[in-house]
């Protein structure tokens, strides 16, 4: 019987960002940045974007796979998919998504994007006001828990409580962000480095484990990939970064109402690691690289942990900055700057930074890097994570 | 009473698969979803039993009384109406008595009181008579054991 498996079997071909923004700040609409991302990926994959057939998206985007179609005058659009949930736990799949299409025959050429223009529309942190609380939020609003940051701390406070494992722990996270953003054109928080000093004395956004720096930013912008079988991405322009495994969903009840999930303290990866490590014949070990989804710092922890980076008994000693720095560290991570400081594009900030690190052309760079690992946003339902390699890791 | 957070916040909608739930609790009740064919708890509420898959949901009194799961303090206003009133105390609280399902609400207590993840706590119903329509929220004190 044949493998069903993707590892291998599709390409990225190209990325393609814009510059990114602080939230707000984007002269060009939000469907304006997405044709700028996806021009520029079919660009660098030497692509006319005509011959694009498909379109993945994920966390709502408003910039639909039609539209897009319509927009640039794509001669047949073969596969159009939205991936469920909010935020960025559907990165990873988005991007997988286009390679099964690609893979099972039903497209050849398929975009996997976001953009975000929260200027234009709402942002995030802040709650709508108005209107009854229905559903989940019946339950939740009326005592004053609306935001994103909300919805996860007390995943982390049971987490780190119970497993010991201190503040500065999620610190090193943060500040080795914004240590890779300083050498990023691009980032967002180039030029606004953080310290020790500047992390411990930030305000307090949730006690006990979330201060200002330990929360994301928001953004304006777009981020884009191109996905191609394997064998016509050695035909392409690019160095193939080659798909090697990929899982999303969630386990047992992970989306149950109201913070009734069985298994609660967790960043809901625990099934999707083990299924795209075991499509990946890879473990965490094998990882050059680590590009890990920051909405909090905590979930990072949480996302490490159910990867097998991290071992929750040694995390401490672990998570310490120099480790998590390029080009040497035991585990470099984030190296553009990640959600934190490049540019919060839910993530494909995060895939476009995997591909530079493989095909060696990263600002941040980690020398011989074959395999990087993308953990998608964590603490959501449904998450994702996907892990890419050279020619070498095949 | 003093309410734990200010006016202006969200309010519950009570229509629907929940209405037995804030029927209960302006009489003072924590009334709950019960499966009526395999018996067992669950939270929220849902149109089947994710259990046995029955749809013969009842909704059944529980104990007003349970421990604190986790637990979180806002310091930052994500609403119009919590500006000047942060922080604040949100906990996450398993009711033992009821297949262990848990619920959020606010803990009475002042902003710098610690925090105990396993502390016993107890339901106190705090009513908004005023609004239209009327609701009552739960929030929850520690209990002295």
């Amino acid at each position: 019987m044949t493998e069903r498996t993707l590892r291998g079997k599709v390409a990225i071909a190209g990325i393609g960002e814009t510059v990114y923004y602080k939230h707000g700040q984007s002269p060009d609409a939000e469907f304006k940045l997405a044709l700028q991302a996806i021009l520029a990926a079919c660009r660098d994959a030497g692509i006319d974007p005509r011959d694009v057939d498909g379109f993945a998206s994920y966390g709502d985007d408003r910039s639909d796979g039609p539209r897009l179609a319509a927009a640039l005058g794509i001669r047949e659009l073969r596969f159009s998919n939205m991936h469920w949930g909010g935020g960025g736990g559907g990165v990873a799949a988005a991007v997988a998504n286009a390679g099964a299409a690609v893979q099972s025959g039903m497209a050849n050429c398929v975009i996997a994007f976001r953009s975000l223009a929260q200027g234009q529309f709402a942002r995030y942190g802040r709650s709508r006001t108005g209107a009854a609380a229905m559903g989940d939020d019946a339950f939740l609003a009326p005592y004053g828990l609306m935001s994103p940051a909300q919805r996860f701390a007390m995943k982390i406070t049971r987490f780190m409580t119970g497993n010991g494992i201190r503040h500065e722990a999620l610190r090193a996270i943060a500040m080795a962000s914004y240590h890779h953003a300083q050498n990023n054109p691009n980032a967002v928080m180039r030029g606004r480095p953080l310290t020790e000093e500047k992390y411990d004395s930030a305000r307090w956004i949730i006690e006990p484990f979330h201060r200002l720096f330990d929360c994301c930013q928001e953004n304006d912008g777009a981020g884009a990939v191109l996905v191609v079988p394997a064998e016509r991405a050695k035909d392409l322009p690019q160095k193939p970064v080659y798909l090697l495994g990929a899982a999303q969903g969630g386990h047992h009840r992970s989306a149950a109402p109201v913070h009734n999930a069985p298994d609660y303290a967790s960043a809901h990866f625990k099934t999707v690691a083990r299924n795209m490590w075991a499509m990946a014949k890879l473990g965490p070990k094998d990882c050059d690289v680590v590009q890990a989804y920051e909405n909090f710092t905590g979930g990072v922890l949480l996302s490490l942990v159910e990867h097998g980076f991290i071992d929750p008994k040694t995390a401490n000693e672990q998570l310490v900055l120099e480790n998590l720095l390029a080009p040497g560290g035991k585990m470099p991570m984030n190296t553009s700057g990640g959600n934190l400081a490049e540019c919060y594009m839910h993530g494909l900030e995060m895939v476009n930074e995997a591909v530079r690190q493989l095909r060696g052309t990263a600002i941040n760079q980690v020398a011989g890097a074959n395999v990087v690992a993308v953990l998608g946003g964590p603490m959501v339902t449904p998450v994702s994570s996907l892990v890419v390699g050279t020619e070498a890791a095949l | 009473m003093n309410r734990a957070l200010p006016d202006g916040l969200p309010v519950p909608a009570q229509d629907g698969l929940a209405k037995p739930y804030w029927d209960g609790t302006r009489q003072g009740k924590l009334v709950i979803q019960k499966c009526r064919d395999c018996g067992k708890y669950q939270w929220g509420p849902e149109w089947i039993c994710h259990r046995c898959h029955s749809f013969d949901l009842a909704w059944e009194e529980v104990a007003p009384r349970g421990r604190i799961w986790s637990w979180q303090r806002p310091h930052h206003p994500v609403h119009p109406a919590l500006n000047g009133h942060t922080p604040y105390t949100i906990v996450l609280v398993e009711l033992p008595d009821a297949d262990n399902v848990r619920m959020v609400g606010n803990l009475l207590c002042t902003p710098d009181t610690p925090v105990t993840i396993g502390a016993a706590v107890e339901a106190i119903f705090e009513p908004h008579d005023e609004a239209e329509p009327p609701y009552t929220l739960v929030q929850w004190r520690v209990r002295e054991e």
